[in-house]
């Protein structure tokens, strides 16, 4: 069955008088477990994409099921639930919360679920050491590299064992050593089985993907995994 | 999210921020100790009056020459002028009435006491044995004036505690002869300390028989009546009969003023309550402008924190957590600077007391109480509005905020 099923998904945009079609006739179905690569030009709907993937924005028309659930249909409490339980976001801009610790935002989805401190706090423990983070627990962002820094969030995003992680260009703010590593990291938590997502516009990290979706104007230009269907590449 | 989770993440939040925290806090702390400070003020000066009136002894009527204008009692017309005198005759017809206890006939002036090679201008009340019980005045050394015809009192004097000390120190002063004015009189008790009351410092006064006061002044007349009913129930019949009395003594003329210290009691604690209360109010203003702070305090920390929010909403929170997240920053700002107000306003009431001791600064629980509701509440209110404005956040922009 597919994690994740759009149908003739349309999101469209007004700025004034214009409207922007952001995303047209998405179809598309991932499957438990893949690792994917959503490209294309800027302005194409990848973000847009991605947001509508995480439920952080909704669909103007179409149907999107996670785990065999329509979810458009849901209450934004019951989206939050689920954004809670079942989705991880990996920002390019990392998005940790500055004030608190690596091991704080760690915690914070935890946190936010209601989980008891004695429970988080030894699954925190647990998440850095295998994120290679545990000498760092208590910087705070600022104190980090930015390499660390996307490792904590990767930490943050996968703490609640999501079946999807999202990550919105992961390597955009860091250099080519660095973003290897952060993608390597990635593939590892796809092996072992956490459905991955990966919006980039970098032919090189996009290329190493098991399957592309190439966007380009709200569109799906080219999926790998449907070589046929779509129009040829231009 | 658990409570405890809420509280603490407001409480790193608005530590985050500590510029921006403190001056909130500062705000509704200064409106609280302004409250405090300013009812601890206004009730000082109602209960130090209510003191000054009750140390005057209880059940008292008090006869004054002069008619009112009112028939009550204001301050402007305790002093009037005296179309016909009151006089020891008077005092002593009052005597026999009977629903009252005691009377006592107090005529007063100044002159100059010389006594241990020491000289200086002292107040002198004429009255009768009967004042130390009607003011409940006790003794520190010998006896108050002895029982005696009003009109044959003996030359006998006796001195407050501070003219005793600066005369005699610490030698006896019982027994002593002194000079007051032309008269030679013998000392024949000093009183013990009681400070301020009816206008004048007992301490500094010398007490003598009443014809010697009189004949001293060359006046026949009198500056009060001091009358003590038999109990608190017979005061209104005391007031009606001695106004009666009088009224026929002084061929039917109502020249005199009648007032008991329940009524002018009474008018003071009504003046100055309402007097604290609209103090209250107006420092209770800077309590609403400390509140209309605090909104924008927050305001300004949901557009610092939009992409903090966005982040939040995408790990999870429901738009009621990071309402009650926002709620709880809004009302620790408030606690925290209530309760640094209330201290300050206590300290600020504290020094008060030390700079002026007589004056009991304390403020009353009614306001210490509603300034702390008020500054909760205005926080709370005005933390309503931008925390719902963090909660309605399109998650999707709010992330794109930096
Ligand atoms: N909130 C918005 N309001 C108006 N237009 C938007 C909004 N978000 C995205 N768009 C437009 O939708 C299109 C797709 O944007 P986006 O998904 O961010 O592209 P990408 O991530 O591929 O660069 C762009 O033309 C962008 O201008
Ligand atoms: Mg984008």
């Amino acid at each position: 069955m597919s994690v994740i099923q759009l149908a003739g998904i349309e999101r469209v945009f007004h700025l004034g008088d214009s409207t922007v079609h952001a995303l047209t006739h998405l179809d598309v179905s991932i499957e438990a477990g893949e690792y994917v690569a959503i490209m294309g030009p800027s302005g194409s709907g990848k973000s847009t994409l991605l947001n509508l993937l995480g439920l952080l924005d909704r669909p103007d028309a179409g149907s999107y099921h996670l785990e065999g659930r329509d979810v458009t249909t849901l209450s934004p409490d019951e989206q939050a639930a689920v954004r809670s339980r079942r989705i991880g976001f990996v920002f390019q801009s990392f998005h940790l919360v500055p004030r608190l610790t690596a091991a704080e935002n760690v915690a914070l989805p935890m946190m936010l679920a209601g989980i008891p401190a004695a429970e988080r706090a030894q699954r925190v423990a647990q998440a850095l050491k295998d994120f290679g983070l545990d000498q760092r627990a208590d910087h705070r962002p600022d104190q980090l590299s930015g390499g660390q820094r996307q490792r904590v969030a990767i930490a943050r995003a996968t703490i609640m064992q999501p079946a999807v992680l999202l990550a919105d260009e992961p390597t955009g703010n860091l250099d080519r050593a660095t973003g290897d590593d952060v993608i390597h990291l990635l593939e590892v938590l796809n092996e072992r089985g956490m459905t991955l997502i990966i919006v980039t516009h970098d032919q090189k990290i996009g290329s190493r993907a098991r399957r592309q979706l190439m966007m380009e104007d709200g569109e799906l230009r080219h999926d790998s995994a449907r070589p046929a269907v779509t129009s040829p590449m231009p | 999210m658990r409570n405890a989770d809420v509280l603490r993440f407001a409480r790193d939040a608005a530590a985050g921020y500590p510029l921006r925290t403190s001056l909130s806090v500062l705000a509704m702390a200064i409106g609280v100790a302004a409250v405090v400070v300013l009812t601890a003020l206004g009730d000082g000066a109602r209960r130090y009056v209510v003191d000054q009136f009750s140390a005057l002894g209880s059940n008292l009527v008090i006869v004054l020459p002069g008619r009112s204008a009112t028939g009550g009692f204001s301050p402007a017309n305790a002093v009037t002028t005296t179309p016909r005198d009151l006089t020891v005759d008077d005092a002593f017809a009052l005597s026999r009435l009977p629903s009252v206890r005691r009377v006592a006939p107090l005529t007063a002036g100044t002159s100059e006491i010389n006594a241990n090679g020491r000289l200086r201008e002292t107040v002198v009340a004429g009255t009768s044995s009967t004042y130390l019980d009607i003011r409940s005045f006790k003794m520190a050394q010998g006896a108050f004036l002895p029982v005696a015809d009003w009109n044959r009192g003996a030359p006998v004097a006796v001195i407050g505690s501070k003219i005793k000390e600066e005369i005699f120190g610490a030698a006896p002063a019982v027994g002593e002869l002194i000079r007051l004015g032309d008269r030679r009189l013998r000392i024949i008790g000093v009183l013990k300390s009681v400070g301020q009351g009816l206008g004048m410092n007992t301490d500094e006064v010398v007490f003598v028989p009443v014809n010697v006061a009189q004949s001293m002044f060359n006046s026949n007349t009198l500056f009060r009546v001091l009358i003590e009913a038999r109990s608190r129930d017979q005061i209104e019949g005391v007031k009606a009969e001695v106004a009666a009395v009088l009224k026929a003594r002084h061929g039917g003329e109502e020249d005199i003023t009648v007032i008991t210290q329940d009524a002018v009691l009474a008018t003071f604690d009504k003046l100055l309550r309402a007097l604290t209360a609209a103090v209250a109010g107006i420092a209770a203003i800077s309590l609403a402008v400390a509140g209309i702070l605090v909104m924008n305090v927050m305001l300004v920390a949901v557009t610092q924190r939009t992409s903090e929010i966005g982040l939040l909403m995408a790990l999870g929170a429901r738009g009621a957590t990071i309402r009650d997240a926002f709620m709880a920053e809004a009302a620790m700002l408030s606690v925290v600077g209530a309760l640094t107000g209330y201290g300050l306003g206590l300290f600020g009431a504290f020094v008060l007391r030390q700079m002026y001791p007589v004056f009991p600064a304390y403020p009353p629980n009614w306001a210490v109480i509603a300034a702390l509701v008020t500054a909760l509440s205005t926080g709370l209110l005005f933390g309503i509005m931008p925390a719902r404005r963090a909660a309605r956040l399109d998650p999707v922009q709010a992330l794109m905020k930096h």
